[in-house]
């Protein structure tokens, strides 16, 4: 190397060009591609959803199946329908970290760990002549090693599940990372989540097989084996958001109206 | 280095010169990304195009490089590379990116790419590097496919997700092996073919640090 190479002013030049091409070309494939990393994005949340009611056909587009469902936006402590935020635009996920759009939950009714709650949440329906056929709700909470996210669909009368489906997380792969096992997610539909008039989920991870002769094995689901935390997460999760502090007064409201 | 041809300095690095199995470079990732083969594929086509494009820049520009920045220079172009990889991926595969997560990013700190600008692509013309830069691209990903079917044929019984040993869980025969789906076993299955590797080609054996002393008789030891 030259020794005009190592001069002061050629150091700056070389390092100025680079950073201005480098940068260039960075930010052009930042421009260029995002409309169609969006594009994915959305097409995975969507086609999420869609598995989780079990409305993903094999060869049909996405975009065409999820035109049966309606996205709504509610007030988690009334459970109420709120037009305070637009479905469009609206980020539950973004909401729960502002803190003007969410609240702390103090240890004891935090027990799917989620620390933070937004206020705001989206829920889809899947409506067939204007009657719901189906609900399909956001869950997340925590397992062994990461926050579990999911959707979970529950059949118009609030109570019978539908399916259960998880789209992130990072659990051990063979032992926790098997809640994304078809044969297990199969478990799910026809389970109940609330007992009788009580107002607290009773569907729950138990250990061993859930047969016929199990008591109660409506409210039951056999646990994945292995994986005695996350297991234990997805109960949580799922007492959570079926719970008062999550959808519960929401879906309180489908289960007078269906009794 | 006068008989360097462009047809062995890209095979060279396959076997002969492995960056992985050879220089031991680059086993962060390759634990990571080899649980099934196609995150395995995906990752090593990113990184032969890192290494390749990253050597023949470098090299472009190598007699205009001061040498008080030539890493900083080297990493930014290697970084900007890494970076139109990853929103290519998230654009194109977004599954399989999804998969590989952190890792596309953590190619910028990947040694081989570094190590091939800074030792090949500095000295070498561009052409000669780009080759160079494929070569070891390939030896990279030769070794993730390797770990990768091993890994994902005991750890789920399928090759690219087709099922080849029917697993029990899905009403087959095979015990599916979880081990093979955590980090560990991708040291050991590398550490086999490095093994395996150095008896076919006994010329890559090191010398041993030190000698283990003959073993004591037993009325010394008393």
């Amino acid at each position: 190397m030259s020794s005009q190479n190592d001069s002061v002013k050629q150091t700056i030049k070389v390092a100025l060009l680079l950073c201005v091409i480098c940068s260039v070309v960075v930010s052009g494939a930042a421009v260029i591609f995002k409309p169609m990393q969006l594009a994915n994005k959305d097409l995975d949340r969507k086609s999420n959803i869609l598995a989780a009611a079990g409305l993903l056909e094999e060869g049909k587009s996405v975009e065409e199946l999820f035109k049966q469902i309606t996205v709504k936006a509610i007030d988690l402590e009334t459970g109420e329908y709120t037009d305070a935020v637009n479905v469009e635009t609206y980020d539950p996920s973004k909401a729960a970290r502002d803190p003007q759009m969410s609240s702390v939950l103090d240890g004891a009714e935090d027990i799917a760990s989620i620390k933070r709650r937004e206020r705001y949440a989206l829920v889809y329906l899947v409506e067939k002549q204007g009657e719901v056929e189906k609900i399909i709700l956001p869950v997340r909470g925590y397992g062994l090693w990461s926050t579990l996210y999911g959707f979970l669909a529950l059949e118009a009368d609030a109570n019978t599940i539908a399916g259960l489906g998880f789209y992130q997380h990072a659990e051990t792969p063979g032992l926790g990372g098997e809640v994304d096992n078809p044969n297990w997610k199969a478990l799910w539909p026809g389970k109940k989540v609330y007992q009788g008039e009580s107002e607290a989920p009773a569907i729950e991870l138990v250990k061993g097989n859930v047969t016929e002769s199990t008591p109660n094995a409506e409210y039951k689901v056999d646990s994945l084996s292995g994986a005695t935390l996350t297991s234990r997460g997805v109960t949580n999760l799922l007492q959570y958001w079926l719970g008062q502090e999550g959808f519960g007064p929401f879906l309180a409201k489908f289960r007078s109206q269906g009794a | 280095m006068a008989t360097e041809t462009p047809k062995s300095v890209m095979i060279a690095p396959i076997f002969a010169n492995n960056p992985i199995a050879l220089q031991i470079l680059g086993i962060c990732s390759a634990l990571a990304v080899t649980t099934n083969l196609n995150t395995a594929l995906v990752m090593g086509i990113a990184v032969i195009f890192v290494t390749a494009f990253s050597n023949l820049f470098v090299s472009l520009i190598r007699h205009h490089i001061p040498s008080s920045i030539r890493i900083i220079v080297q990493m930014t172009i290697i970084a900007s590379l890494v970076i139109v990889v990853d929103q290519v991926l998230k654009a194109f595969a977004y599954e399989t990116s999804k998969q590989l997560s952190v890792f596309v990013g953590l190619i910028i700190t990947n040694c081989i790419v570094m190590g091939r600008a800074e030792a090949y692509a500095m000295q070498n013309d561009p052409k000669m590097s780009f080759i160079d830069g494929i070569g070891n691209g390939l030896g990279y990903t030769v070794v993730l496919l390797a770990v990768g079917a091993i890994r994902e044929l005991f750890g789920t019984g399928s090759l690219f997700g087709i099922t080849i040993l029917e697993p029990i869980k899905d009403g087959g025969w095979y015990a599916t092996n979880g081990m093979m789906l955590l980090p560990p076993s991708a040291f050991f299955i590398i550490g086999l073919l490095i093994w395996a590797l150095r008896e076919w080609k006994p010329d890559q054996k090191e010398a041993p640090e030190f000698k283990i002393t003959a073993n004591t008789k037993a009325k010394e030891a008393m």
